[in-house]
């Protein structure tokens, strides 16, 4: 029986050693701070104005700005595909609105989609590591080097939002890299409303270029805050939001066409 | 003890697979410490070289949770500069080419560094 | 006891020999895997979960069968159960193992898995899934070690075993509860958003474990001297036999709700599962083909005189697990990502290197399932050698 209890010691001692190590704290006085022209909001939110939105002509602005912008690949094969923000049909989106005297031009009208940084997020709700979270500023944020890549994310998202990289993104990733990071194979991303611009006073990269086209269907601000002029559409329009039943309560609203 | 011969040809091949790199290493001397490329900007890190040799991973992370989870993008080092939490944009402004640098130590002690799965090995002029 | 392991015939040998070169292939096939990313599996962004993850769902159910054996032997002291529990408790070793090992073959960054642990999430019920799949193997390990080392001793397991074996009934229990709230919680996923989801695994792990465990008795039996009881094998067809009909009465009762309610959000699941959808059918012969099966086990297993001849039997278990194995596994994961949330429909199937990955992860479960079988026959063999050394072993019988 010695042996078997050396044996076990050495397993125990073995187990021991792995456990968790303690991170060594810096010396000195150092410390970490918000940047200080960072945009302020408690509720970031975004009107998607469709009866603005150019997409029907062929407009790809904001899928092309912030794919560019944020090194997201364009991959060959379909079922590897990562979109942060793009386009599909509006019976698709909106299948609720379908009759059936719908109009096929109706039922095919192209409808942004993005991840909707809901109230209620489900995706946060299962994700086990907490790669994925709710800012206090109301953004779905995602935590590149945290995600294990276990897709269950994936499986809550009601909206279809999210993308995992099957495969090395870099090669796939058109023209010149941005100034950001690019992912790696086995790990999940999505819109994250742009938290690196916000952070330095800008807003959304979809935002801007829409806006720089002269469409401004895009309209992205503090719903909590009266004066925004995301506050003005939401209080003003008759807007709409996807899935509203499943009760995830999302942010990003839309203005359906009369 | 039974089958002695057994149990030492067996511990005999296991030592020397196990110790190969010693024996590989006897004789050859010590190697060379690294070269590591200096700065093109000086004239300091964000923080004391015997600082950043010991921790300049638990540094990276530090700024890592700060930037990612906690939305703060400054870094105020203890001698009180400011440096914006960036390793692509700050580390490599001045440490240019990882590959004459981070690479340098990295590969000689074998320990991957995969930050650059993801962030880039070239900043941007301008940046 | 472990060296038990080390010695045997050809036959085991050149057993642990294949399932060696299987595992090992596997291997060499996840190692690319890692590598080249999880594109080489036939997942997709609408599919993003398929085979690996649908072989651990349905071995959930193997490992908490073991509940089957365990409950009547320990509490109820149903003595029939006696040499059966420890094939049972060595089934749910294996089987854990197997699941542990296909969540962490299915894992984007597999390196990053530590985290589950460093940042622990009691909101997510996959926080609370690898919590109570170890802890069942770390109580299967320690029990079955206990009572075995015990009975080879030929001296009562000690005190603290009872308790240990009181908790894995219910930790049993809710390794496989906990598995069918990953999914039934999702307000993203309809064809998953049923409270009967979670009985419906239960009663299919109580119909496909048992049903596995009599293949295991019976080729026990026909390869040692070790037999682990007639009767034993009779009850469990039993209990195969009622799990069977629950399961299959939770599948109507299913059907039921989506067909005559008739909502398309929870029909066209069951449209893309038996008929296909938008052209996309993929799955619909191997649905039918498991109803085929869960009628035929049906019919074998509910009728006294069918479940009391052997090669029935032995039929009706293959056809339960055969059975269960496509509606649990490829039939419940796949459909519950068809159609997509924006009515788009993907369809799945596994690629080559996947499902050598899977069969590798199988072969290692039936590796640790072939020497810890070998372990408990030897002794066993043993035991009963011991006891009456001049009389023929009393486990030995003809195999019909």
């Amino acid at each position: 029986m010695k042996r078997r209890s050396f044996l076990e010691l050495v397993g125990l001692g073995a187990a021991g050693v792995c456990a968790v190590p303690v991170a060594r704290a810096l010396g000195g006085a150092s410390r970490t701070e918000p940047a200080p022209d960072a945009l302020p909001g408690k509720r970031w939110a975004m009107v998607v104005d469709e009866r603005k939105c150019l997409t029907r002509d062929g407009c790809k602005a904001c899928t092309e700005a912030c794919h560019r912008g944020h090194n997201v690949p364009a991959m060959k094969d379909p079922r590897h595909e990562v979109k942060w923000i793009w386009k599909e049909q509006l019976a698709d989106v909106f299948p609720e609105r379908v009759t059936p005297y719908t109009p096929a031009a109706v039922k095919a009208l192209p409808t942004m989609v993005l991840c909707n940084h809901c109230d209620n997020p489900p995706c946060v709700r299962v994700c086990p590591t907490q790669a994925t979270w709710k800012r206090a500023d109301g953004i779905v944020m995602m935590d590149e080097h945290r995600c294990i890549g276990c897709r269950y994310c994936i499986t809550a998202c009601p909206y279809g939002a999210r993308s995992f990289n099957f495969e090395d993104p870099r090669p796939s990733i058109p023209g010149e890299l941005a100034d950001y990071p690019t992912r790696t194979r086995g790990v999940v991303e999505k819109c994250t409303f742009c938290t690196e611009r916000l952070a330095v006073g800008k807003r959304p990269l979809c935002v801007e270029a829409c806006e720089g086209i002269g469409c401004g269907a895009l309209v992205f601000g503090d719903a909590s805050d009266p004066g925004s002029p995301v506050s003005a559409l939401l209080r003003s329009t008759d807007v709409t939001r996807r899935k509203p039943e499943l009760g995830t309560s999302p942010h990003v609203f839309y203005v359906l066409r009369g | 003890m039974h089958d002695a011969g057994k149990i030492f040809l067996g511990l005999g091949v296991f030592v020397g697979l196990v110790g190969a790199p010693v024996w590989y290493g006897l004789g050859r001397g010590p190697g060379a410490p690294p070269e590591l490329e200096k700065a093109v900007e000086g004239p300091r890190c964000v923080e004391p070289t015997e600082v950043m040799r010991a921790s300049h991973m638990q540094l990276l992370d530090q700024w890592r949770t700060a930037v990612v989870r906690r939305a703060e993008h400054v870094y105020v080092a203890s001698d009180g500069r400011q440096h914006a939490m960036s390793l692509t944009g700050t580390c490599l402004r001045c440490h240019a080419d990882p590959a004459k640098f981070c690479d340098r130590c990295h590969g000689y002690v074998g320990v991957e560094a995969f930050c650059w799965d993801c962030h880039q090995r070239k900043r941007r002029s301008g940046s | 006891m472990l060296e038990k392991a080390l010695t045997g015939g050809r036959r085991y040998f050149a057993l642990l020999g294949v399932l060696g070169a299987l595992a090992a292939l596997g291997l060499v096939n996840y190692l690319h895997q890692l590598q080249a990313g999880l594109g080489v599996t036939g997942l997709s962004r609408d599919v993003p979960w398929g085979l690996y993850i649908s072989q651990f769902t349905f071995l959930v159910g193997v490992a908490a069968s073991a509940v089957m054996v365990v409950l009547p032997y320990y509490v109820h002291h149903y003595k029939v159960f006696g040499p059966l529990a420890i094939l049972g408790e060595f089934l749910a070793i294996a089987a854990v193992v197997m699941c542990l090992l296909f969540i962490f073959v299915d894992m984007g960054q597999p390196r990053r898995v530590v985290n589950v642990i460093l940042y622990p999430t009691p909101h997510s019920v996959m926080f609370w899934d690898m919590m109570v799949l170890n802890g069942y193997l770390v109580l299967n390990v320690v029990i079955s070690r206990a009572t075995f080392r015990a009975e080879r001793a030929g001296t009562p397991p000690p005190r603290w075993v009872k308790p240990v074996v009181y908790l894995s009934i219910p930790w049993a229990v809710s390794i496989h509860t906990v598995t069918a709230f990953l999914y039934s919680g999702l307000a993203a996923r309809p064809f998953w958003l049923t409270a009967i989801l979670a009985p419906r695994f239960l009663a299919s792990a109580f119909a496909s474990g048992p049903a596995l465990l009599i293949l295991l008795a019976l080729l026990v039996r026909r390869v040692s001297r070790f037999d682990p009881g007639e009767e034993a094998i009779r009850k469990l067809g039993e209990i195969v036999a009622y799990a069977m009909a629950v399961n299959v009465f939770f599948v109507a009762l299913e059907l039921f709700t989506a067909l005559y309610s008739d909502i398309p959000a929870h029909v066209e699941h069951f449209t893309y599962l038996y008929a296909g959808l938008h052209e996309h059918h993929v799955l619909a012969p191997w649905m039918w083909a498991s109803l085929a099966l869960a009628g035929v086990s049906l019919v074998l297993l509910l009728v006294p005189r069918f479940r009391r001849d052997r090669t029935l039997l032995v039929l009706a278990s293959v056809a339960v697990v055969g059975s269960l194995w496509i509606d649990k596994g490829l039939g419940m994961v796949v459909t519950g990502f068809v159609p997509s949330p924006l009515g788009h429909v993907t369809e799945y199937w596994p690629t080559a290197r996947e499902a050598t990955i899977a069969l590798g992860v199988y072969a290692v479960g039936a590796l640790i399932l072939t020497v810890l079988y070998k372990i408990a026959i030897t002794v066993r063999e043993e035991l009963a050698l011991d006891a009456a050394p001049e009389a023929p072993p009393a486990a030995a019988r003809k195999v019909a």
